[in-house]
């Protein structure tokens, strides 16, 4: 099946939020710090505009509470006396010209006085430092199974490691934007994101009104990858505040550096491993301890931790694991959801340290991995049992024939031993990601979904669930097609518009084709057909609409208080490898050649999957190379794609996609989640290759050519 | 616009106005940069007659309008100047190419340029006028310090002239952040003749410049046993700094590394 919104994206004729035609409408634009941390002493207005052409807006206008509602309220939507992080909005400006609200920002000025700001997450706060509870922890979650301590008193070996992952901006094509306008006293705000029933309610609690006045509805979204999760909330309000007071319509579109300075990125991590391994080279205790930057404010920090810690053990069998998490404040702007949430940074630690292990105890990185994957039976570090019939060690060694693994690293010695600059290496990494909502996540959001017969024998589809290049418009379609033998002319998907369609949940967590997919297959409009659509329609006045509600799989139990039980319904498995070369000229490392292979159950579209899988690797790519915000005083220096290094075309490798399906019994033809499972692989598969090929110890990514210099130079 | 060069340096006489050739480097920054918008441009995108690629007996002549994609697609320029060909490429993808002038490369400034130190190491020469006068410039001595050049507020520059030499060894170094579409970090340009080489830096400096001690060693001295035997001549010559891109201490030990292997390729030739 074709792509269904493919013709309009590659002619240009999608219409994103930039392009939609607003009557009578006003640029809006952001106030912002312009210091990490203090009190607000004064907005001043300049002389070089005249104010009575603006409309103006504060924390004064918010007519309900002034918070972007997540999970905490703790985020003001628009800073009062306080801020907590440079770029964080106080106030929001708007004219009918954009280049005089640009004009206009400029004349503004926000004077702080400071209190001392933290930007290490790895350091102790000072008391001045404290901000959040009684020692800026936004969230901490551990893990226990077994005895770690005794365990690693009886191990043969213990070896420790210590590895660090940087931030990461999600670069999506079509930046942060959004309008609203009043209409017979609703307020609608259309623009791009993610998760139209989170912008809801936010808007619902800050804007003081029920939902029934509140419509959010989603344009084409050009790319997400996380980045308009939570943050399209805060955009959306601000327009919708500036929209209210002017009484007009208000277009609000970030320019690539606010969208790059102001909004989210990925947390940083610091991850401590000591393990215990036996004489058998078996793992008998993983100790772990992982750290996060959340940045200012609570937002997500909370569940990307959940998910960091979950996978922290990566996909093997241990009888003994600890795993503390945190996520710390600091006065960063907040860091957030990214593709994997919290997972490529605990498995990039795991899976380095993997290899940091094997040389330690003198087993190829393969061959130790295979002693520890889980085998059917075996339990992950909360207690999971797995039993889901997939061969995790033949998923390797399949990666491990598609890549020429062992012979090419006969050739890569060779080279090396007589090459003046020029070094090779060969590096894996084992990893699994758990698909959909963390523990009972799914039970609480109970996504909803409709399927419509219209008066002229269509099927409408109505979700919450969006598509952003990812598919969603596609995989629905056909899932419908299949399950009532139409062709893709008879499907509509209706736009995710909270005032017409269901909460199928966010589109977040690889979930929207496991679950929300699921529900389309499950929908009990069963097998009526164009025909007996327009029958229905004919014969009776009402409208015909099947619903679906989620129903967690039979046998699913977690335990929030503990953390134990089953983390998801289930998991997706993968084997990556990375072959590198490193320029010792210009210490450039350049990945030369990728296998990626992968059990996502059942693959439901082919073309999709494949671009879902290479897309994360590319991604991945530039989180372990090249991509590296310059931080100073809590500011991104580098917001510019000339300065923040994304890769090309021409830096990627060609990347070899294999999957192994073995159907998931609750997922819609057998399908499991996939969107997330290439972001977590490929960093530490690459390290470890970097690693191989100039005999070094890489602790920490991105692995810039300076880094490696310093690296090549320090020993580390 | 103008269509004419008097018509334009007649503007310049008069009037204090911006010359912008492709626009590639004004208008990367051009939403946020706002001062950009209270000045007067003078757009010399329609002259024609600066839209010129001319051979002479000694020389070959680029007018001011003549694009990277211009040189990149004549056959002539590439077999006689590879340089020339070799930089362009490596500059921006086909719509900067093709935009962007090399002599707007040269008139901008920049240290990390990628056209000036082709140029720069095959001998060019700036070829300036005014309403009242031409003159012209070896462009080794064109830059004075960081955006500072020997060009009045009244002159334009109207074409680079290149001396038609032939050379045994060329090469053209950028090492960018990544393989395409980068600012150059370390750059450099090398030519000789046979009987002494001359090597224009980028990145590594105030301006591009060319490096006097790194010629006189590699063309008279000891042969080089491994990079760090050019440290010295590097330091003498050039002075990188830390910034956005990269670092100093990157940036030396690079340079010396690409200058070092680079020779050691060409003269086992």
């Amino acid at each position: 099946m074709d792509r269904i919104e493919g013709l309009a994206k590659l002619t240009g004729a999608e219409r994103y939020v930039d392009d939609l035609p607003l009557d009578g409408m006003l640029w809006g634009m952001t106030v912002r710090s312009p210091a990490p941390r203090g009190r607000v002493t004064g907005v001043h207005f300049g002389s070089g505009v005249d104010w009575s052409e603006f409309v103006v807006v504060d924390h004064h206008d918010i007519p309900g509470d002034n918070t972007v509602l997540l999970i905490e309220t703790d985020q003001p939507l628009l800073a009062g006396e306080y801020v907590r992080h440079a770029e964080e909005p106080i106030a929001l400006v708007a004219h009918r010209s954009r280049e005089m609200v640009r004009r206009a920002i400029r004349e503004i000025e926000v004077t702080i006085d400071p209190d001392p700001p933290i930007f290490d997450f790895t350091a102790e706060p000072t008391q001045d430092q404290i901000q959040h509870g009684s020692d800026n922890a936004l969230k901490r979650i551990d893990i226990t199974k077994g005895d770690v301590d005794a365990a690693l008193v009886r191990a043969a070996r213990v070896v420790e490691g210590e590895y660090r992952t940087g931030s990461q901006e999600h670069v999506y094509l079509e930046n942060q934007g959004m309008i609203a306008w009043e209409e017979d006293g609703v307020l609608v705000i259309k623009g791009s994101l993610q998760c139209p029933f989170y912008v809801l309610k936010a808007a619902v609690r800050a804007l003081g009104r029920d939902s029934d006045h509140v419509r959010i509805v989603q344009t084409p979204t050009g790319g997400g990858f996380g980045g308009k999760e939570e943050y399209p909330s805060m955009i959306a309000l601000h327009a919708a505040l500036l929209a209210l007071k002017a009484e007009q319509p208000v277009r609000i579109i970030y320019d690539r550096g606010e969208d790059m300075r102001a909004t989210t990125k990925r947390h940083p991590s610091l991850v401590r491993h000591r393990t215990g391994v036996d004489g058998d080279g078996r793992l008998v205790a993983q100790d772990i301890d992982v750290a996060l930057d959340g940045g200012a404010y609570v937002t997500l920090s909370p569940v990307v931790l959940s998910r960091g810690v979950i996978h922290a053990a990566g996909p093997y069998a241990c009888d003994n694991v600890r795993i503390r998490g945190r996520a710390m404040l600091t006065n960063s702007p907040p860091h957030g959801a990214f593709r994997g949430f919290g997972a490529p940074q605990t498995h990039f630690a795991n899976e380095r340290h993997m290899d940091v292990i094997a040389a330690t105890i003198g087993i190829d990185p393969d061959e130790f991995r295979r002693r520890n994957l889980i085998v059917d039976g075996q339990t992950t570090a909360t207690g999971q049992r797995i039993t889901d019939g997939t061969d995790r060690v033949a998923l390797l060694d399949h990666a491990l024939e598609l890549s020429s693994y062992h012979e090419r690293q006969d050739k890569h010695r060779s080279l090396n031993a007589s090459h003046p600059y020029l070094r090779r290496g060969i590096g894996l990494a084992a990893f699994h990601h758990g698909a959909g909502f963390t523990g009972s996540g799914e039970v609480m959001l109970a996504s909803e979904l409709h399927l419509a017969g219209l008066p002229d024998g269509r099927i409408e589809v109505l979700s919450a669930n969006i598509e952003m290049g990812q598919g969603t418009l596609t995989v629905f379609t056909k899932l419908v097609c299949d399950r009532l033998g139409l062709r893709p002319e008879h499907v509509v998907i209706a736009d995710a518009d909270t005032g017409r369609v269901p909460d199928s949940g966010p589109t977040v967590a690889s979930r929207t084709t496991m679950v929300v997919g699921r529900l389309v297959d499950d929908s009990d409009t069963g097998d009526r057909v164009t025909q007996a659509i327009i029958d229905w329609h004919v014969e009776r006045d009402e409208p015909l609409v099947g619903h679906a509600k989620y129903e967690p799989p039979p046998g699913i139990e977690w335990d929030e208080t503990t953390y134990t039980g089953d983390a998801y319904a289930t998991y997706g498995w993968a084997t990556y490898v990375a072959e590198v070369e490193v320029d010792l000229r210009t210490y450039t490392a350049r990945v030369t050649d990728f296998v990626a292979v992968q059990d996502v159950g059942t693959v439901l579209h082919e073309t999709l999957a494949r671009g879902q899988i290479q897309g994360g690797v590319v991604q991945a790519i530039g989180w372990a190379l090249t991509e590296e915000c310059a931080w100073s005083n809590g500011v991104m220096q580098n917001n510019q794609l000339t300065n923040y290094i994304i890769p090309t075309s021409d830096d990627v490798p060609p990347i070899r996609v294999s999957f192994v399906e073995n159907p998931f019994a609750h997922g819609p033809h057998g399908a499991k989640g996939l969107g997330e499972l290439p972001m977590d692989g490929p960093a530490p598969a690459i390290a470890n290759a970097v690693a191989r090929a100039i005999d070094a110890d890489p602790r920490a990514i991105p692995l810039t050519p300076e880094h490696l210099m310093d690296l090549l130079s320090n020993g580390r | 616009m103008p269509t004419t060069l008097a018509e334009a340096l007649e503007i310049q006489r008069d009037e204090d106005a911006t010359p912008m050739a492709g626009g590639t480097d004004l208008l990367v920054h051009w939403p946020e940069q706002l001062e950009l918008h209270d000045r007067d441009y003078l757009d010399l995108w329609g002259i024609d007659e600066l839209r010129r690629i001319e051979w002479s007996d000694d020389t070959l002549e680029l007018g001011a309008l003549t694009t990277y994609w211009d040189v990149i697609t004549d056959a002539k320029i590439g077999a006689a100047f590879p340089l020339l060909v070799d930089a362009a490429r490596q500059i921006g993808a086909v719509q900067i190419q093709s935009r962007g002038t090399w002599a707007g490369n040269i008139a901008n400034g920049s240290p990390a340029a990628d056209g000036v130190p082709v140029l720069m190491a095959y001998g060019a020469s700036v070829v300036i006028a005014s309403h009242d006068k031409h003159r012209q410039v070896p462009l080794e001595r064109f830059y004075a310090g960081y955006k500072e050049m020997d060009l009045a507020p009244d002159e334009l520059i109207v074409a680079i002239r290149i001396p038609n030499r032939t050379y045994r060894h060329e090469r053209f170094i950028k090492v960018g952040s990544r393989r395409a579409q980068a600012i150059a970090k370390v750059g450099a340009a090398l030519v000789s003749n046979g009987s002494g080489w001359r090597v224009v830096a980028s990145s590594v400096a105030p301006t591009i410049r060319r490096c006097p001690t790194i010629e006189a060693q590699i063309s008279d001295g000891e042969p080089l046993s491994s990079p760090d035997d050019l440290l010295p001549a590097i330091r003498a010559d050039v002075s990188p700094i830390d910034d956005l891109r990269s670092t100093a201490a990157y940036r030396e030990r690079v340079m010396s590394r690409v200058l070092y292997y680079a020779i050691e390729e060409m003269s086992h030739r």
